[in-house]
């Protein structure tokens, strides 16, 4: 892939990401406003040898990319809220059978089919909560596409290590602007390749056998080792099993092994927090509208900073909750009714001084958005 | 190598009913896969959720066990994954033509290198004996406690019809034939689907008084009959049983192949001409 500043769309810089992160098979189904990601992959994987394929519908694309990965190959696939609803029961067999696979979710505004075009980022707890059953998953999100390229590669390098399925949760704007984005030189950016088990042919390799590190290492289909893998709940064999101790165990190793690490999971940017008395926390494309607010208040001598989250899930409690402390108010600023505020008020010592200033109608929050809000909750008026 | 040779004896005993008819398509499919001398490491069988769906445990080859109806969409990931593999999918008759009929449909158009067999025997088993695209016309079930208000599939013609190239039908009665044709089956380069008529005495002879297992399968022989043979020209109402259509058209995943290294002859062409690299 050719390295260097580019001026590109977001969708294609997810593309990008993807590629330089190893991405060897796409499947997916076409869907506004993530299908340029699909159209810019079905050109670019079969001239690099690698594959690409569109399924009949979103689920068997999640299930194709399961498919796969089982065979040793670094897999995607690419939606928006219909279709991600559409792959919930697959995401959660990715989730139980522990196999490394990135979902992009652009989001637009729902429910249902809701607003095709219109930015929203109301699918912040369907990414953590979409498939049935108790579970653990990873979510990241970016505001700018050098970032959205970034996460795309950490996605993969944490789908990988972590053994999950990884959901890149970006939004319609983000998707569809274009901005200069530098594609890093091959090794400039670390890349994790899939760990495979070490055990000999003939020996007995136990596919579901954590290793003291935490790490499962994998045995691709076609290989010397043969095991089954199934949505069941199983025993290190890979076998299905009705005993509450192998249920209770594997329950919580599905759980712990990323809850466990919420801290070391968590990433994102601060903005002006040191001397901040007031923070605002935002995400994705309203981070963008949020740090524009930041500077323009900052030049008016008013104390605000902002945290930009680029992991949602697991949630970086402790991150928040230090990052809040002392502070006079702590502001949200999100494209849903609330969703990320919620998480941040269980997460604050404090919960009574976390406000939310959002949008929901499919139009970009803008600054004065944030700015009726703060004026209120600093008794100024709207 | 004998049958049990082949087989996850850790993982028995297995889960199905006495008298019930998979494990004479699991034993048979072994004896093909056998007799055909492929090695356990090449093959891979993908299943969905049922009765039938629980064979690939008991197999000792790189198996998946997945979710209701989309054996087919797991399957096409691991043909591409690693198109030298031989992908088997076993899949019930509710499995693969009701939740997973769409998949069915578009695995025969693309006609992509996978042998499905579709372990029909006219009942939900799992979750207890509800009807299924493949119950007859009038027959009982839980919930089709009037008997079936609705004409079920040809699995032979709807395969045939979306492109399949290989479509077999045969019955547990009639094993030699059936070991025969899940041979050809895995041989044929291109999509095959084998239908294969399963008791399921359980459920589907119980709520429709058909006696036991050897009851059912002697219906099998009674009421079907060699494709082209006389008893079938005399008697269109018998079901016909054999090798449907087997024709060889372009595969899907050796096809994509082609265009892979054909963009990348060019991409090498290009920049052997000074081009520079102006993609990727």
């Amino acid at each position: 892939m050719k390295s260097g500043t580019t001026f590109i769309q977001g969708n294609e810089a997810i593309a990008r990401g993807a590629l330089y992160a190893g991405l060897q098979f796409f499947a997916g189904y076409p869907i506004t406003p993530s299908t340029e990601i699909a159209e810019i992959l079905s050109e670019k994987l079969p001239k690099l040898g690698r594959k690409f394929l569109q399924m009949e519908d979103e689920i068997s694309s999640m299930c194709a990319i399961i498919g796969a990965s089982l065979t040793g190959l670094k897999v995607m696939t690419a939606t928006s809220g219909p279709g991600f609803s559409l792959k919930q029961e697959a995401i959660g067999y990715a989730v139980m059978a522990e196999v490394p696979s990135v979902v992009v979710n652009v989001q637009r505004g729902g429910p249902s089919t809701g607003l095709p075009t219109g930015v929203a980022q109301g699918d912040v707890m369907q990414a953590r909560w979409g498939t049935h059953g108790d579970h653990s998953i990873i979510t990241l999100t970016a505001s700018n596409l050098q970032d959205v390229f970034l996460m795309t590669v950490e996605a993969f390098n944490l789908a990988e290590t972590y053994r999950t399925p990884v959901i890149l949760l970006f939004d319609e704007v983000v998707a569809h602007m274009r901005e200069k984005v530098k594609i890093p030189e091959p090794g400039e950016i670390n890349v994790v390749e899939r760990l495979h088990t070490s055990v000999p042919e003939g020996t007995n390799f136990h596919p579901y056998l954590t290793r003291e590190d935490g790490r499962l290492p994998m045995s691709d289909f076609g290989g010397v080792h043969r095991y089954n893998v199934t949505g069941l709940v199983h025993d290190m064999w890979g076998f299905p099993s009705n005993d509450p101790k192998v249920a209770y165990d594997l329950l919580h190793h599905l759980v712990d092994k990323i809850e466990n690490k919420a801290d070391l999971l968590a990433r994102y940017k601060e903005h002006h927090t040191e001397d901040a008395e007031i923070l605002l926390i935002s995400f994705g494309s309203a981070a963008r509208t949020a740090l524009h607010l930041v500077e323009q208040r900052r030049q008016r001598g008013l104390k605000v900073g902002l945290l930009e989250l680029q992991t949602l899930w697991p949630f970086p409690r402790q991150l928040v909750r230090r990052m809040c402390k002392g502070r006079t108010h702590v502001l949200v600023v999100e494209m849903n009714m609330g969703q990320v505020c919620q998480e941040v008020r269980k997460a604050v010592i404090r919960p009574e001084r976390v406000y939310l200033a959002n949008r929901f109608d499919g139009a970009s929050i803008a600054p004065a958005d944030i700015l009726n809000v703060l004026n209120m909750i600093r008794g100024k008026g709207v | 190598m004998a049958v049990k040779d082949y087989m996850r004896e850790r993982f028995l005993p297995h889960i199905w009913c006495a008298g019930c008819g998979h494990g004479i398509i699991m034993g048979n499919m072994i004896r093909a896969i056998d007799q055909l001398n492929l090695k356990k490491n090449d093959i891979v069988v993908v299943s969905g959720i049922g009765c039938s769906s629980r064979m690939p445990g008991y197999l000792d080859f790189h198996t998946m066990h997945t979710i209701h109806g989309r054996a087919l969409a797991f399957a096409m990931g691991v043909k591409m994954g690693q198109p030298e593999l031989n992908v088997i999918v076993p899949m019930g008759d509710g499995d693969a033509l009701a939740i997973g009929g769409n998949h069915l449909i578009h695995a025969a158009r693309r006609n992509v290198d996978l042998t499905a067999i579709v372990m029909n025997n006219s009942i939900y088993g799992m979750t207890g004996g509800q009807y299924s695209p493949l119950t007859p016309t009038g027959k009982k079930a839980t919930t089709a406690v009037y008997g079936t208000d609705s004409k079920p599939f040809d699995v032979v013609a709807l395969a045939s019809g979306a492109g399949a190239t290989f479509v077999a039908r045969t019955t547990t009665y009639h094993v030699k034939e059936m070991v025969d044709i899940i041979k050809a089956a895995i041989l044929h380069k291109g999509f095959s689907v084998v239908e294969i008529m399963s008791q399921c005495p359980t459920y589907y002879g119980r709520k429709n008084k058909m006696g036991g297992a050897v009851e059912i399968m002697e219906t099998f022989q009674e009421k079907t009959v060699k494709l082209g043979s006389k008893k079938a020209e005399a008697d269109p109402e018998l079901m016909q049983r054999g090798v449907f259509v087997q024709e060889i058209q372009p595969e899907y995943v050796e096809s994509y192949q082609a265009l892979t290294a054909a963009l990348q002859k060019t991409a090498q062409k290009g920049r052997g001409l000074g081009k520079g690299e102006h993609h990727g």
